[in-house]
Formats: C-alpha cells, structure tokens, sequence
C-alpha cells in the first residue's frame, strides 16, 4: 500500500530523517514510536510532501508520489490527523468536516458527516461552534473526524492522545481500532504513548535520531526489554 | 447641517474607493503574510485600462452611458486581474519558501516596473477622461445651502455595495470562499485537505486586483484625470485603511477605507485642504496606539 524506502527529508540545515524505509500494507495499523525529536512527525509529513523528500522514493498503491505536490498527494487518497491538530480555528466545526470533504469533492457529504457524528457524538452538539473554541479532545475529535471526510485509503495520525484527558484517550484508540476493523483502513500512527499505540498495532518500527532503529509486530515490540526500558517505563 | 453632510458624502464616495483597494492588501496579507506593495500599481492600471477602453468605444461610437460603463467595467477588470495573476505568476510565486523579506523587494520591485512601463508606454503627461456621467441631485436647506449627489458617488457607494455583498457571499458561503479562509487560517493544513493552494493564492490576487480595477475605474469617473503616478497615494492610502481596519480582515478593510475617507472629507471641508493628508495618517498613528491590531484586527497569538 505505502512504501518508503530510504527517505531523506531536511528542515535547512537539518537533517530530520536520515535514510528511513517503513511500510504499511493493506488493512494494517503500523505504528511509529520513538523520543521526541526522532522524526516521527517529520516522517509523516514527508510522505505528503513536505517538506519534500530530498532522496529516497516513496510510493502509495504502486505509484510513485515521491515529487507530488501536497494537495496532489492528499486527493490519492491519504488523508492525515497531524501534529498540533491543526483545526482552522475560525470555522465551525461543520465548516472543518466541509474542508476535510474536499478531496472527495464533497459528493457523500451528508452521509460523511453523519458517520463522524456517530463515531463522535459530541462533535453533532458542537457542530456550530468554532474550532477554535473546542476543547483539546474535541479537537482531537474533529481532527480524526477531518480526516475521514476524505473518505481516506490510507489515514496518517500524529499523536492522536496528546494533551487529552485518559478517558477521551481511550475512546480514541477504540475509535482506531474500530476504523481498521470496520472499514480495513490502514492506519499509520506515530504516538509517544507507546503501550496504547503498541497494543493496537499490527506491526511498528522505532525510530531515533532520524533512524528506523527496531522494527517487529506489536506484540513482538512490546515484549522487547530495550523498548521496554527506553519506552515503556512508567507509561500506561 | 447641509454642508455637514455634503462632507459626509463626499467621505463616504472616498472611502469605498479606499475601500475596494484595501480589500486587496487586506486580502493577501491575510494569506501569505505579505504586503502587495505593487497593490497601488494595479489600481492604476485599472484607471488607465478604463481610459483606454472608453476611447476606443469613442471610436467605435458607442457613448450611450450605460452601455459604455458596463463594457468598461467588464474590460477594466478582465486586463486588471491579468495583470494581478501575471505580478503574483512571475514576482512572488518564485519566491514562495524564501526567506520574508523577498517577496517584499519584490514587490517594490514590480511597483516601479509597472509606473515606469505606464509612464513609458502611456506617456508621462495627465490624461483627462470626458464626463461620462454627469449631474447628480442637488438639495436645498432652507437656509440656503445646497448638498449635491453625484451620479458619480450614487454609482460608487451602490455599485461597492453590491460587491460587498456578492463578496460577502462568496466568502463565507462558497468552496471557494471555504478554501481561502482555510488558506488564511492555516496554509499547510489547507494543502493537507486537498486544496490547491497555489490556486488559491492566484485567485486571492485576481479578486483583489479585479476589486482595485472597479476602484481604479471610479477614480477615473469622479476625477476625471489620471496619471501614471496615482497608483503611488491610493496605494498608501488604501494600505493605511487596511491596516487600520485590521489587515488580514475584510470587513476591516471596508472600514477602515470609510473612516481614512471620512477623516480626509471632513478634514478638507472643515479644516484645511493641504493637511488632509496628515489628518488621514494621524489617525492611523492614534489607532494603532490604542489598537495595535487595528479596529477589527485579530491577535496574532490563537487558543492553540
């Protein structure tokens, strides 16, 4: 499904990723672990283009997106929840969902938005309020929800459970979970909290300093005493 | 009590040409955070486009008002936003991901290019422009004033108005409008929705050039000369408007263009003429002390 092999991406002078090779196949969630600063954002952004990849190829579904512009890339059909959340803060939370709507041409909007709202009733109750009003999980809500009206083949997340209280944490990953089940939507997710993210993913990889430095399935990962020590300790 | 509102027409008619220029600034500021210093330029060339196009329908013996004005608008904005579209196309597009400054020397840049391809190709000297449209109503108070309503300032307050609100309309109700908020609010997070953002930002430049095409088209009308020069004041003046209205607001925009026009009407008609100017950019100097962020602005900091 997505493929990236031996990607290079610069912010300037820095080098972000540093020859990065991941994959996600059809219907998997991969998630992507790692300490603050070892590219994990960077990574995803990168495979939307930007900042564009400065060597290495990436490609979705067999063809190459490597020099493709961003909203180019986005309309293929990867969608993404990024880091920051980045809701537009002075739209309403309908008018955030119709922006989410625009790769698909807004065809199936009722029956989009509709589906959001049951995946996250509270969104239904704030749906005239401004973004940037929102609570942190609501946010978070919107963002997922933002996403999925692109009616994605593939959903890139970016720590989906930051900064939002434990019980909405939970109801996110289960939302997750669910959207892979349900709909076989790979899922790519790059979360700090690596035992939810770990317990949930088919496959991972650890990244640090710009290096893919251990890969394996959740399970195996999990069990790691290295990752256990680097990652583990103390979070649940 | 009449020549009050003598002034406060004459005010108004200024400050929706102000107005329409502002919008421009206001506009691509709000989505790429750069000042079109070539904005005034645009506007002129909107005023010589209008020129131009009523001599030809001279030639061509079509002076029946309506009709004329209507063609000459319909041209003004055409050949303006091109211009618009080619300035954003060849100056700033390049330089987009450079470093701030550039686009802004750029835009300098292109500001003395487009005078002196004006001066050169038009000539330096001051055009005239027959009435196009004349008379107006003319109201006596008992007292033996008189306040006069040009068909001119009737065209200018209606046909913005009418602008606005199809404007209006566009922005707050169309994909079109959605996509270039969005751009506004968050350029990077747009492209991630899928939208086109240099599309996006080619058309932020024709609107407001098309805007500055009716404003240059409505100077020409109510002055009735122009030359290669004119961009230069209007430019400033509309800038000033923005900004004090807020830039990156385009309800800000309008009023802030009402209030420099009204400020300098007022100034003139009670005051002194020569100083309109400074009357017009002391104002700006006290707003921005109290209001940094102009009467409508925003804070650039946001609930994150």
């Amino acid at each position: 499904m997505l493929e990236v092999e031996n990607v290079v991406a610069r912010y300037g002078a820095i080098e972000a990723l540093k020859g990065v090779s991941i994959r996600v196949g059809a219907g998997e969630i991969v998630t992507i672990i790692g300490a603050n600063g070892a590219g994990k954002s960077t990574l995803l952004m990168t495979i939307c283009g930007d900042p564009r990849a400065a060597s290495g190829r990436i490609r979705f579904d067999g063809r190459e997106i490597t020099r493709m512009a961003t909203y180019d890339i986005v309309r293929l059909g990867i969608a993404q929840a990024p880091e920051g959340r980045r809701i537009f803060p002075r739209m309403t939370v309908l008018e955030n969902l119709m922006m989410g709507a625009v790769p698909s041409g807004g065809a199936y909007f009722a029956e989009d938005v509709e589906r959001v709202f049951t995946l996250f009733p509270r969104l239904r109750e704030r749906q005239n309020q401004r973004g940037g009003t929102l609570s942190g999980g609501e946010q978070q809500m919107l963002c997922i929800g933002r996403a999925l009206m692109a009616r994605p083949r593939l959903l890139l997340m970016d720590e989906p459970s930051l900064g939002i209280a434990p019980i909405l944490v939970r109801q996110i990953f289960e939302a997750i979970v669910a959207l892979n089940r349900e709909r076989g939507l790979p899922i790519l997710l790059v979360e700090q909290n690596a035992y939810q993210a770990l317990k949930i993913a088919h496959r991972g990889y650890v990244l640090a300093s710009g290096r893919v430095v251990m890969q394996g399935t959740g399970r195996e990962l999990l069990a790691d005493p290295e990752i256990r020590a680097a990652y583990l300790e103390g979070g649940h | 009590m009449a020549y009050f509102l003598q002034q406060l027409i004459n005010g108004v008619a200024l400050g929706m040409v102000y107005g329409l220029i502002a919008i421009g600034y206001s506009m691509v500021y709000g989505i790429i955070g750069m000042i079109n210093f070539a904005h005034g330029e645009i506007y002129m060339i909107g005023a010589f486009v209008s020129i131009i196009a009523f001599t030809l329908l001279g030639m061509l013996g079509i002076s029946w008002a309506p009709l004329a004005l209507v063609l000459v608008l319909i041209v003004a904005i055409l050949v303006t936003s091109l211009y618009g579209w080619t300035v954003e196309r060849i100056a700033y597009r390049p330089l987009r991901g450079s470093f701030r400054l550039a686009p802004l020397i750029s835009a300098i840049g292109m500001s003395i290019f487009l005078q002196t391809y004006v001066q050169i190709a038009q000539g330096a000297k001051i055009k005239p422009l027959q009435p196009v449209v004349t008379g107006g109503f003319v109201f006596t108070d008992p007292t033996g004033f008189t306040v006069t309503i040009s068909w001119i300032q009737i065209l200018i307050i209606v046909l913005t108005l009418v602008l606005m609100a199809g404007f209006t309309w566009v922005i707050t109700r169309t994909p079109l409008g959605r996509a270039q908020r969005a751009c506004q609010q968050d350029l990077k997070m747009a492209a991630l929705c899928g939208v086109d953002v240099d599309r996006t930002i080619s058309t932020t430049f024709v609107i407001g050039a098309a805007l500055a095409a009716v404003a240059g088209l409505m100077a020409t009308l109510y002055y009735g000369v122009i030359d290669f020069f004119i961009g230069f004041l209007a430019g400033v003046k509309a800038f000033t408007a923005a900004v004090l209205g807020g830039i990156g607001s385009i309800p800000g925009a309008m009023l802030g263009g009402l209030v420099l026009g009204l400020a300098e009407a007022f100034w003139s008609g009670y005051f002194s003429i020569e100083y309109k100017d400074v009357a017009a950019f002391t104002i700006l100097v006290v707003v921005l002390i109290f209001l940094p962020t102009g009467i409508l602005g925003k804070p650039e900091i946001e609930k994150v």
